[in-house]
């Protein structure tokens, strides 16, 4: 083996063990932006309060802003009107980001389904992680998030560039 | 009181082709579209029908005339409800404007406009309130396909 594959593998194993550290990090401190337009808000609101509990998992505290969040939380029906500010919001929010379907009207339209009401999120913007119910439990939500988590662990983290 | 009134109003509209009844539990005065800014008049200053609460409009495609025009007002005074109808048919969806009696009734105007595209005769502003500009077609007629769809954004790949 020659120096410079020993310089790539170790390269390589330090880019790893860096994207298992962001990983860590990332999943422990995600900033959710809650677009809230429906009734699914009450479990948005069990779910983030003291009995349930989001910040056991980092993910507590709601931005207001979409530029200063990089979790898209869309929780309830999107309509045809709604569809362009949901889409503007997700352009402002910066990388790295993830969008959460809350409920099945966001996932899919749910029992929506005429001139009104779009046919799920992922139709306009890319989802990560879909909860069905209407509305989805808490424990739902928690294990949504959870999933969400996983694959932000599993996921690499450029930094400042596709190398490192 | 309302089978007093309801001889009362029979009293005043026993022309025209006006009528009174009570049906559903509620007072009901049924007119031809002409008569409408005096029918509605004459229940706002001589009966105290001061409140408007609704317009909407009912879509019976297969009769001629094609829709029925359903205005609701409320007695502040004495708590009754009469339902005001009148038909227009599908050609010419036509009635006079509620505005210069009723504020109120601009916005309901418009939506009754947006769903099912009756127009009101003298109300400027029939703007789409609920629906965005540029949707095709009125989606509470009968003949709006259930499935179409008028997306604003384009759809991913």
């Amino acid at each position: 083996m020659n120096s410079s594959d020993q310089n790539k593998g170790a390269f390589e194993y330090l880019t790893t063990r860096k994207d298992e550290l962001v990983g860590w990090a990332r999943k422990f401190s995600l900033f959710p932006y809650p677009f809230v337009t429906a009734c699914c808000a009450m479990e948005f609101m069990s779910v983030s309060s003291t009995m349930y509990d989001t910040d056991r998992f980092g993910a507590a505290l709601p931005r207001f802003s979409p530029r200063q969040a990089d979790l898209l939380m869309v929780v309830g029906t999107i309509t045809h009107k709604q569809a362009p500010v949901l889409r503007r919001v997700y352009e402002q929010m910066c990388e790295p980001k993830w969008v959460m379907a809350f409920g099945v009207c966001a996932t899919s339209g749910g029992f929506y389904r005429n001139y009104a009401a779009l046919q799920g999120i992922d139709k306009i913007i890319p989802v990560d992680v879909y909860i069905p119910g209407c509305p989805p439990r808490p424990e739902s939500v928690i294990d949504g998030i959870m999933q969400l988590q996983e694959k932000i662990a599993g996921s690499s983290h450029p930094i400042v560039s596709d190398r490192f | 009181m309302p089978g007093d009134l309801l001889e009362r109003l029979r009293a005043r509209l026993a022309d025209e082709g006006r009528e009174a009844v009570f049906a559903h539990g509620l007072l009901a005065v049924q007119i031809p579209r002409e008569a409408l800014l005096d029918t509605a008049n004459l229940l706002k200053e001589g009966f105290g029908f001061d409140l408007f609460l609704d317009v909407t409009a009912v879509d019976w495609p297969d009769r001629d005339p094609r829709f029925d025009v359903v205005y609701h007002l409320y007695s502040t005074r004495d708590h009754v409800r009469v339902r005001l109808k009148t038909t227009v048919p599908g050609t010419d969806p036509v009635v006079d404007t509620l505005v210069p009696l009723f504020g109120a009734a601009a916005y309901m105007e418009r939506e009754c406009h947006d769903m099912l595209g009756i127009r009101f005769r003298g109300n400027e502003d029939l703007r789409p309130i609920l629906l965005y500009e540029g949707f095709e077609g009125h989606p509470l007629r009968k003949d709006y396909p259930k499935e179409r769809e008028q997306p604003l954004v384009r759809y991913r790949e």
